[in-house]
């Protein structure tokens, strides 16, 4: 009986090598793999267990890590957590790294980032439990705080940036969100927060400055328009117009009107200068088609149109119809018709126009820093494109002033500060409702900051909320917390 | 000062191993005593102060054993115990370090039952070596045995003591105890397959006529393993447990070979497992979600238990990730069926190695034992029980880690449980009684004549 029973034991060895093959297999070879597969939790507990990096505003942290008893070691507290959701984003167990920095900078603030590779191999050899990089970035918490009390409880958007630099100094989209409830370990709260969010019709999660549904511009178009036609060299600031009481769209019978019907000058020829001042719709509609649909084109992407900008939370780009019509022709020209925007970007257009003409690239992060406190990256301006001749930006500037001091803009005029500015009131959908718009910078003579305002009609019923009624205030609180006097 | 006399008495060259098995068992249990040390470090930071405590009245049991077996048995193997003492201490270790997860004192734990079954299984384990003091004995009670095993299998089915727990008909109740009768039937069956087959070997294997290259018995001699195969399918389908009935005919078909010697034998027992295999894939729901979870474990919609595990040991990697620093509770089962996954991930890939090792010692000392037994009744039981062992660590660790679809088997003496562990150190016991028989030196046995005239002797192949 012993030759079967020493093939038995062949048998059990092979069953042992088996054993040891697969072992490896799954230990050594796929191992890799099965960590990164999606849902492993203890990937997402080891996430945990390192101090995710702070994300700071001058100095303050409004998102951070906070030591706890429980599995996961460590839990993200959003101080200031509807303020800044849209800037921070989440850091939730279930969800992982979403929205905002948290996820644009996922890497950096979890440790993982090649930019930190020598520090890792530091903290292994000196016993440094592994920690993540802050973010130092460059909103300015008194304009943040403005443009959200000012927003309250409206739908909508504000951003503001340096004309100078292209550093965000306040970026607000409402309705917002608490991201505490997301990070929470309550892991079935989270869930529910989570659908609630979700499924919530307003779109809390949805940051609206820059990756929302786009706007369409409404009047404050108006000012790329005039942009490409003091380029152009066919027109001058005092060069007059054609503007009636109404505009027919080219092609059809429809008569475009001025808004409230009133009229734009006196002598039907209001100048360019004009125009802007007084938001002159059939005088634009009637430039737009002099202008040609290439000419607008061209310059709105010199301003930042079809771009793909990471700031670093990827901003959706804004467009200008491909082929409009005449009469689609003519309305791009108010700013209507598929032309599309992110309040961002109407806010580098006011920069831009602020800066002599050159946009510069928007950024958000200032300043990432290791756990060591040591600078690994340091975010300096850079120059986008050239919008406009300094002198075109000039003769814009002296327009937008005007807008504000005797125009359709005047809500945002701050006493002792030279304020520039654009209202726009887009409609939208077939009748009725409008967003209110209003676009800026101040001062005028030294700019400080540009910005963009967008109130969405809450309803259907339009009731006269003009970007002039609605968004200027906004502004105006912005202006006034973020002009240094 | 004694000097050593020269002797011309040569049994004195046989060495009992006794003093080997001491030093051994010692370092198995310093072993454990590290492990539990460095759980308690892990996990809080600071020295367990129960260490000698736990470690004391772990250590009792195996040591009490070996004073037992060098009174009842000194010649047996002096690796079965100390390996057995090991993996059972690591698999206390492990369940403490879970217990610790999941908030639960030293006390209030599972890891405290554990340890009492444990002594009950030692216990158990000294008193076969009492009682046993010949395992040819067993012989006798060969038919005993097999109603034994088959009331065992069958009583979970019972309805006032049979308890389904996760979907399958395993336990039955007695008391404030769950116990597993199939793991006891296990030892009853193999005697039973043991003493049959050493009666009826010379008709199975030399009687039928021989196709095509093999020698096919005749279709009365086919009676036993259809009866084996009858008896798994029946587990399978009224107590919806692959693993056992995996383990019983595989246990079976072994023994069937040694016995016989005929290839044939493992060539009808593989036909029919497919056919049963097939069956049971057609017929029953659960079988095929096993199958479909082992080819993607991944798969959405269905159990991530396999993805779970692999999980885990692939969190552990190379190295593990110590002692108590992994995450071994979120996989499920992770004292018991997946004790396994919960030390891949946290002793690695390493530590996994070692211990499929020390497996594979104890089943190389037990089929060893079964090639120096002096008769058919031994060896058959012997190879029996130390296959029994493999085919279990394969049929549960090949499960998790998708050699073969997942089954629920305990993993010997790691997994908590006390039925496995009683039923594991009987076999161990049975193992190195049978040892001890084998490696007895002739003068000792003429010494001890009452042996022999109890039991007498058998012409050994």
């Amino acid at each position: 009986m012993n030759t079967p029973i020493r093939r038995l034991a062949v048998v059990a060895m092979l069953m042992f090598a088996a054993l040891l093959l697969s072992t490896t297999w799954i230990q050594f070879v796929q191992a890799e793999d099965l960590r990164e597969t999606p849902g492993n939790r203890r990937t997402l507990i080891e996430g945990y267990s390192r101090d995710r990096g702070a994300i700071l505003v001058d100095g303050t942290a409004v998102a951070r890590s906070e030591r706890t008893d429980d599995e996961l070691e460590w839990i993200r507290r959003y101080d200031q957590a509807t303020r800044y959701a849209h800037v921070t984003g989440y850091y939730s167990f279930t969800y992982g790294a979403g929205l905002g920095l948290e996820r644009a900078r996922n890497a950096v603030l979890a440790g993982t980032d090649d930019s930190l590779f020598y520090q890792r191999v530091t903290d292994l050899l000196t016993g440094e439990p592994p920690a993540g990089a802050s973010l130092e970035i460059t909103i300015d918490p008194d304009v943040q705080a403005a443009a959200q009390q000012a927003l309250g409880d409206r739908r909508g958007a504000a951003v503001a940036v340096d004309p100078r630099t292209g550093a965000i100094l306040a970026m607000v989209s409402s309705p917002s969100f608490d991201p505490n409830t997301l990070s929470s370990h309550q892991l079935a709260a989270v869930d529910e927060a989570f659908v609630a969010l979700t499924e919530d019709p307003a779109r809390p999660l949805v940051n609206r400055a820059l990756a929302g549904d786009l706007y369409p511009p409404g009047s404050t178009y108006k000012l790329v328009v005039a942009a490409a036609a003091l380029e152009s060299g066919d027109f001058q600031p005092d060069s007059e117009l054609e503007g009636g009481l109404t505009y027919t769209l080219p092609g059809t019978t429809t008569e475009l009107p001025n808004f409230g019907g009133a009229a734009c000058d006196p002598q039907d020829r209001p100048t360019l200068a004009e125009s802007v001042r007084v938001s002159c719709n059939t005088s634009f509609a009637w430039l737009a088609g002099e202008l040609g649909a290439d000419a607008l084109r061209e310059q709105s992407q010199d301003f930042g149109f079809d771009q793909d900008l990471q700031v670093p939370m990827t901003v959706t780009p804004s467009t200008y119809p491909e082929a409009p019509d005449d009469a689609q022709l003519a309305l791009t020209g108010i700013g209507q018709h598929e032309v599309r925007v992110t309040p961002l970007q109407v806010a580098m257009i006011s920069a831009a126009i602020a800066n002599e003409g050159v946009v510069m690239e928007p950024y958000l992060v200032q300043t990432v820093r290791n756990s060591d406190l040591e600078v690994i990256e340091e975010t300096g301006p850079g120059q986008l494109s050239r919008a406009v001749s300094g002198s075109t930006a000039t003769a814009l500037r002296d327009m937008m002033v005007s807008a504000v001091e005797s125009g359709s803009g005047q809500a945002a005029a701050l006493p002792g500060v030279a304020v520039a500015g654009k209202t726009g009131t887009a409609e939208f959908g077939t009748e009725g409702a409008a967003h209110g718009w209003f676009t800026g910078f101040a001062p005028a003579d030294d700019p400080q900051i540009a910005l963009a305002v967008v109130v969405e009609s809450a309803t259907d019923d339009w009731s006269g909320e003009t970007g002039g009624v609605v968004a200027a205030p906004v502004a105006r609180a912005m202006f006034e917390a973020g002009v240094q006097r | 000062m004694t000097t050593a006399r020269p002797s011309t008495v040569t049994s004195l060259h046989v060495r009992s191993g006794r003093l080997v098995e001491l030093v051994l068992v010692l370092f198995a249990i310093g072993i454990v005593a590290l492990a539990y040390v460095n759980v308690g470090i892990a996990t809080r930071d600071a020295l367990p102060t129960d260490v000698w405590w736990h470690v004391g009245i772990f250590g009792a049991f195996p040591l009490a054993l070996h004073g037992v077996l060098r009174w009842r048995a000194r010649y047996a193997d002096p690796l079965l115990l100390p390996l057995a003492t090991l993996l059972n201490g690591l698999g206390l270790v492990m369940i403490h370090r879970i217990d610790v997860a999941r908030g639960l004192g030293a006390t209030e734990g599972v890891a405290s039952r554990q340890l009492m079954w444990t002594g009950l299984a030692v216990a158990m384990a000294a008193a076969t070596l009492v009682v046993v003091r010949d395992h040819r004995v067993l012989r006798r009670y060969t038919f005993t045995a097999m109603a034994v095993g088959f009331v065992l299998l069958l009583l979970p089915m019972l309805p006032v003591v049979g308890q389904e727990i996760n979907g399958s008909r395993l336990w039955v109740r007695v008391g404030p105890l769950s116990l597993q009768p199939g793991e006891l039937a296990k030892i009853a069956l193999t005697i039973f397959f043991a003493g049959y087959l050493v009666s009826t070997r010379d008709a199975l294997s030399l009687v039928g006529r021989r196709f095509l290259g093999l020698q096919l018995p005749r279709a009365r001699d086919l009676g036993p393993i259809l009866v084996a195969w009858g008896l798994s399918v029946l587990i399978l389908v009224l107590q919806r447990d692959l693993g056992s009935s995996l383990l019983f005919f595989g246990l079976f078909v072994a023994v069937l070979y040694v016995a016989t010697e005929r290839t044939s034998w493992i060539v009808i027992g593989m036909a029919l497992f497919v056919a049963g295999a097939v069956l049971a894939w057609q017929l029953f729901g659960h079988v095929q979600q096993r199958v479909t979870l082992w080819l993607d474990p991944f798969a959405a919609g269905q159990s991530d238990q396999v993805a779970k595990g692999l999980m885990g040991l692939a969190h552990g990697g190379i190295f593990g990730t110590g002692l108590g620093e992994g995450y071994p509770t979120i996989t499920y089962f992770p004292a018991s069926d997946y004790i396994v996954a919960s030390f891949g991930e946290e002793l690695g890939m390493i530590g996994l190695f070692g211990i499929l090792v020390l497996y594979g010692l104890l089943v190389e000392r037990g089929l060893r034992t079964a090639i120096g037994a002096r008769e058919g009744f031994g060896k058959l039981l012997a190879a029996g029980m130390s296959f029994t062992v493999a085919l279990q660590v394969f049929v549960i660790v090949g499960g998790i880690t998708r050699v073969i679809p997942l089954t629920g088997l305990t993993t010997p003496f790691l997994s908590s449980g006390g039925s496995s562990l009683l039923a594991n150190w009987v076999i161990v016991a049975l193992l190195l009684r049978i040892s001890d028989h084998a490696r007895r030196p002739v003068s000792e046995r003429r010494q001890d004549p009452t042996k022999d005239l109890a039991h007498p002797r058998e012409v050994a192949r």
